[in-house]
């Protein structure tokens, strides 16, 4: 079965082509081919949000590089929750009249949902499975009993992950965003700081990241007016271990309660270098518990992972 | 103008959750602040005051968050807007009915109507915050006053 799938729920403008969940034919997001130029012609620049302008051309680069046409296509999909009301409706729009026109079935996705099945596209699924799902938008912990079945444990009070970063990355004059140039520094520094480690009430599977945030910045105005240096790489390294430290030990406290098989980890920051080596030390500790992570063209913001989540909710005929 | 220092966290969830049990359709609150100077906990305690029951989190990376209360919440962040990100269809949620929350409003002040509720927030240190409360219009200044009564 070839699903195509269509994201313009946030920044990016995305279609992707996949067969059967698993295999990608197709993976364009607009802003990468306005830098690869792959596809000819002249791809006019315009506000990250304005879909409406860009939705075709990403279409038709898709089917072209999955040498592909329209009557190939055995099923649409697209993310109809959440996000922006009019970005979503540029996509619910065009994949619906594309799917229209050419008699193709037609399903919504969740953005959310969609997140996790990207981890599909590198490995099957081994269920119970718990989600953790860290970008700049979301920080989540879901279970999973069953394909499409789903449990929130827990999720940020305030910020997101990917948001913290983003705003500590700018009082660090790191550019935006700024996810990968902290994580980078902070392989370079000792986390020699002292910052809170913000784990909430013990039995709490929610996260709270504005705290951390906010004594950061504390940290740097105080260190400023007393007329010291900030080490930066130190800093760094200080609040990544904070945020990664709750991160696993929540995620690893709810893989041992609901007796997990697989923890698999979507969204921007599972691309984070210190996650990962902390995650992965943590769940080499326990027998029987596999980890994942999608391919880095897969955590961020994507319409291939949407594509996939589709196959499965169409399988499955779920409401 | 008016001026409110605030001792504690506490003080400012109340009187956040005061904004909300005041609300009208189509009240709009723009508030500025530096990171961290507590936007988005006030912004709960509004919405805490609207009866929404869901967790309301930062908007910043979606751009906005809709809830359900006594009335509809629209949760808007402009941190990473600018004039030229052209986010004009913001406009169409001003006056849904709802009530809209706009944190960094300055970066989208273009699109701001004649009247709104204006509060900057300055972090004077631990739970230390000044409260600067501007109303544009009549409406906004019968609210302030019904606010600090």
């Amino acid at each position: 079965m070839i699903v195509l799938g269509v994201e313009t729920s946030c920044d990016e403008t995305a279609v992707s082509i996949v067969k059967d969940g698993k295999e990608v034919l197709a993976n364009i997001v607009y802003s990468q081919i306005a830098i690869h130029q792959e596809f000819g012609g002249v791809i006019p620049e315009v506000a990250s949000r304005h879909h409406v302008l860009k939705i075709t051309y990403v279409l038709e680069a898709a089917l072209k590089k999955a040498n592909l046409e329209a009557k190939d296509i055995d099923l649409v999909a697209v993310t109809s929750t959440p996000g922006l009301i009019g970005s979503l409706m540029v996509g619910v729009n065009a994949a619906k009249a594309f799917a229209l026109a050419n008699e193709i079935e037609y399903i919504e996705v969740n953005h959310l949902i969609g997140h996790i099945y990207a981890n599909y596209i590198e490995k099957d699924f081994v269920f119970p499975l718990l989600a953790l799902v860290v970008s700049g938008g979301h920080t989540e912990l879901v279970l999973m009993k069953d394909h499409y079945q789903f449990e929130i444990l827990g999720q940020t009070l305030d910020d997101a992950v990917g948001e913290a970063y983003d705003k500590v990355g700018r009082v660090l004059d790191l550019p935006y965003p700024a996810g990968k140039p902290l994580d980078d520094l902070a392989l370079m520094g000792d986390a020699t700081y002292n910052l809170p480690y913000v784990y909430l009430d013990k039995d709490s599977y929610n996260f709270s990241f504005s705290g951390l945030k906010s004594a950061v910045l504390n940290l740097v105005n105080s260190t400023k007016q007393k007329g010291e240096a900030i080490n930066k790489a130190n800093l760094a390294a200080s609040f990544q271990n904070s945020v990664v430290s709750v991160l696993v030990s929540k995620t690893i406290k709810a893989a041992l309660e609901y007796k997990v098989k697989q923890i698999i980890v979507a969204g921007g920051v599972a691309a984070n270098k210190g996650l990962r080596a902390k995650l992965k030390e943590a769940v080499s500790k326990i027998p029987n518990l596999e980890l994942t992570f999608p391919k880095f063209e897969y955590c961020t913001d994507n319409a291939a992972m949407i594509a996939v989540a589709g196959y499965f909710k169409y399988k499955l005929q779920v409401k | 103008m008016e001026e409110l220092v605030i001792k504690s966290l506490e003080e400012t969830k109340a009187l956040g959750l005061k904004l909300g049990k005041l609300a009208f359709p189509n009240m709009m609150i723009v508030l500025e602040g530096d990171l961290g100077a507590g936007k988005t906990t006030f912004s709960q305690a509004i919405a805490l005051g609207l009866d929404v029951k869901e967790i309301v989190n930062s908007p910043t990376f979606v751009i906005m968050k809709t809830y359900q209360g006594r009335l509809p919440l629209y949760h808007i962040d402009a941190y990473r807007l600018s004039k030229s990100s052209e986010d004009e269809y913001l406009e169409e949620y001003f006056d849904q009915g709802g009530v809209v929350i706009i944190e960094w409003g300055k970066n989208i002040e273009y699109l701001l109507p004649k009247e709104y509720l204006l509060i900057s927030i300055k972090d004077l240190g631990l739970e230390k915050r000044k409260f600067e409360l501007i109303a544009f219009g009549k409406k906004y200044q019968e609210l302030l006053d019904e606010v600090l009564k």
